[in-house]
């Protein structure tokens, strides 16, 4: 190593021209050689190199072509060909297809819950209010970042809660037991997804703390919620809780709920996130420190920053399972999408084969849709967050 | 940990000569049981250009690297501006804010931009504006030939232009003492000059510097004093000349033939 090192600047005793050149613009542009071998385009080409390259792939192109055969002829009848848009039950299951007309009847229902019909604009207004205030920072070419943040987490969720619940403004108070269907899933969903991540990311650094009180709670604080399935500690939170409670204090049980989702999920986050700590390099530390950082400046501006890039596949994963696992809240009396949707398939006005079908495959595309479309925001943002520093 | 942490009386103040920017007394320090700084005393004067050498292992970095406290002595003082500094001492941040230090390894933060790199403390150490700290930074980047680089990511660059990017970032903080702790022992060969080159600027502008380094031409060209160490100690301590002349030591001989045979 000290050989080289010395031999190289002993061999180059005067490379000034050629180093000084080096300092400026990166290395200059490749002179006028050939160009680049000619790639084939056109449909025709595409469908030669995709599909038939050779006889063995050739061969599994038909396979699959005749799989869809098979298949997909009965899935659009089921789906379209036979499918019932308007009607009732008779109509549904004569046609023998989709009873989308059952959903079509119960669309309200299952956006809103229970929500009384006359004050269902006040969910609208929160949900667009939120697109409003988090849209511009899932774009680079926004400016003003920093305010609509503050908005979203500062704010917002003061005039979500009054805007959702009332009280205040004439409003009329909407108890949180009539809330439900898609609004519902929201609700645990985004506020599982904006608690989870702060309390992840205090966990994940309490648990590299050098103070071993701190480290100490916060690694019992997660192992202990790790280990527990989610059903357990909404139950608890559920049933178990109000015995702690001192006489008199009660909390609302959707509230109780929100709290057990972003404390669950809070420790499988902090783990995600601790693996993202772990990744940065030592020199960052000691650069952030040598420059005279304290703990929280070095942790803000230059650990977390990096962290979290790093797991963003990590995050997005346990944002689409916090997603999914609000369907846990009917165990504790609450009915999210899917809750609501079989509720109402069992009606007795409805009750078939062809709505119990419709009704579950309603509720898997809402999930589906929420889910894929947080999974390719989250590749986007990867995308976008890339500096070349690990290419 | 540290049995020394007397605070600093006046009489200490008074028995110090004033005009050592960075003193070791007596420093030991161990990994484990592994006795690495092995009762080191030195003293730089401001505008001071020290050479540290020696054979890798040799304690070396670690004598650099505990002037800011990036590792902790667990024996003896070391004063930097006549104040003591050690693991828990109030104000530690304070004295780390004013040394310079360039690494080995860069250690630019890959996440921000090249002159975010040299802002950032500026502005949340130093509490400097944004527009002060960018005019700084642009400034820097002019005295190290790179300001043309200050919107790229520092994963865009070569490792020389890394370093020396590293380099005015450790200036814009306007530091009394530079640090170097192996600048160019990860750069390409032909990537070592241009840094050195900024190197050699920075002392002729009269900089305090202590460099740990392979590179015993720029040692001779810039350095005051050679500090040659090995197993933890400071075995030789002299001037270019003499260093390279006429070592003391078996073992600054045997160092020396073997760095500069080729």
């Amino acid at each position: 190593m000290t050989d080289r090192m010395l031999s190289a600047t002993a061999d180059h005793p005067d490379a000034n021209a050629v180093i000084r050149e080096r300092a400026g613009i990166l290395p200059p542009a490749p002179a006028q050689g050939r160009l680049p071998p000619r790639t084939h385009s056109g449909p025709v080409d595409w469908i030669h190199r995709n599909l038939f390259p050779d006889w063995r792939q050739g061969l599994l192109t038909i396979v699959v072509l005749y799989l869809l055969y098979l298949s997909m002829p009965g899935l659009y009848n089921w789906a379209i060909g036979n499918a019932t848009w308007v009607g009732d039950r008779a109509d549904c299951v004569a046609n023998g297809g989709a009873c989308w007309a059952f959903v079509n009847a119960r669309w309200g229902q299952f956006m809103y819950g229970f929500y009384p019909v006359a004050e269902r604009w006040r969910v609208d207004l929160t949900f667009a209010l939120l697109i409003v205030s988090v849209a511009p920072m899932l774009f680079p070419a926004i400016p003003g970042k920093r305010w609509f943040l503050a908005f979203s987490l500062l704010v917002y969720p003061v005039i979500a809660f009054f805007l959702l619940y009332g009280g205040v403004l004439g409003l009329p108070v909407v108890e949180t037991a009539r809330w439900g269907g898609f609004m519902l899933t929201l609700v645990v969903a985004i506020s599982g997804m904006v608690g989870s991540l702060p309390l992840g990311i205090l966990l994940a650094l309490g648990r590299r703390s050098k103070m071993t009180v701190i480290r100490l709670f916060c690694t019992t604080f997660i192992e202990l919620f790790r280990a527990v399935p989610l059903i357990t500690v909404l139950f608890m939170a559920s049933v178990m809780l109000p015995l702690f409670m001192p006489q008199g204090f009660t909390l609302d049980k959707l509230l109780r709920a929100l709290i057990g989702v972003a404390l669950f999920n809070g420790a499988l986050m902090a783990e995600v996130i601790r693996g993202g700590l772990q990744a940065i390099p030592r020199g960052q530390y000691e650069a952030a420190t040598a420059a005279g950082m304290g703990y929280w400046r070095m942790m803000i501006f230059v650990i977390l920053p990096q962290a979290l890039r790093i797991v963003i596949p990590g995050i997005v994963n346990t944002y689409v399972a916090i997603i999914k696992d609000t369907t846990l809240v009917l165990i504790i009396g609450l009915f999210d999408l899917l809750g609501i949707v079989q509720a109402g398939i069992a009606d007795s006005n409805w009750l078939s084969a062809s709505v119990t079908k419709t009704g579950y495959v309603f509720a898997g595309m809402g999930f589906w849709v929420l889910c894929f479309g947080l999974s390719r925001y989250s590749m986007y943002l990867e995308r976008r967050l890339n500096t070349g520093h690990n290419t | 940990m540290q049995q020394n942490h007397k605070p600093i009386s006046t009489a200490d103040r008074a028995d110090m000569s004033t005009d050592d920017v960075i003193r070791f007394e007596d420093v030991n320090k161990w990994f484990g049981t592994f006795h690495v700084l092995q009762n080191i005393s030195l003293s730089v004067k401001s505008g001071e250009k020290i050479v540290i050498c020696g054979p890798s292992g040799s304690g070396k970095s670690t004598v650099i690297r505990c002037v800011n406290q990036l590792e902790t002595h667990q024996m003896g003082r070391i004063l930097v501006n006549g104040r003591e500094v050690h693991e828990d001492m109030k104000g530690l941040e304070q004295v780390r804010a004013e040394i310079g230090m360039v690494f080995q390894s860069f250690n630019l933060y890959p996440h921000l931009s090249v002159v975010e790199n040299l802002t950032l403390a500026q502005i949340w150490v130093h509490k400097r504006p944004r527009k002060e700290a960018e005019e700084r930074a642009h400034h820097f980047l002019k005295r190290v030939h790179i300001e043309e680089q200050a919107r790229k990511f520092p994963g865009q660059l070569s490792g020389g232009q890394q370093q020396r990017v590293a380099i005015a970032r450790a200036l814009c903080a306007n530091p009394q003492i530079m640090l170097f702790d192996e600048p160019t022992s990860a750069l390409d060969p032909e990537m070592i000059k241009e840094v050195l080159d900024v190197m050699v600027e920075l002392a002729e502008d009269g900089m305090t510097m202590v460099c740990v380094t392979h590179e015993m031409a720029f040692a001779r060209k810039v350095a005051n004093r050679v500090i040659f160490m090995d197993q933890g100690q400071i075995v030789e301590e002299a001037s270019p000349e003499e260093f390279f002349n006429a070592p003391k030591t078996d073992r600054a001989r045997l160092f020396l033939s073997q760095v500069l045979q080729h």
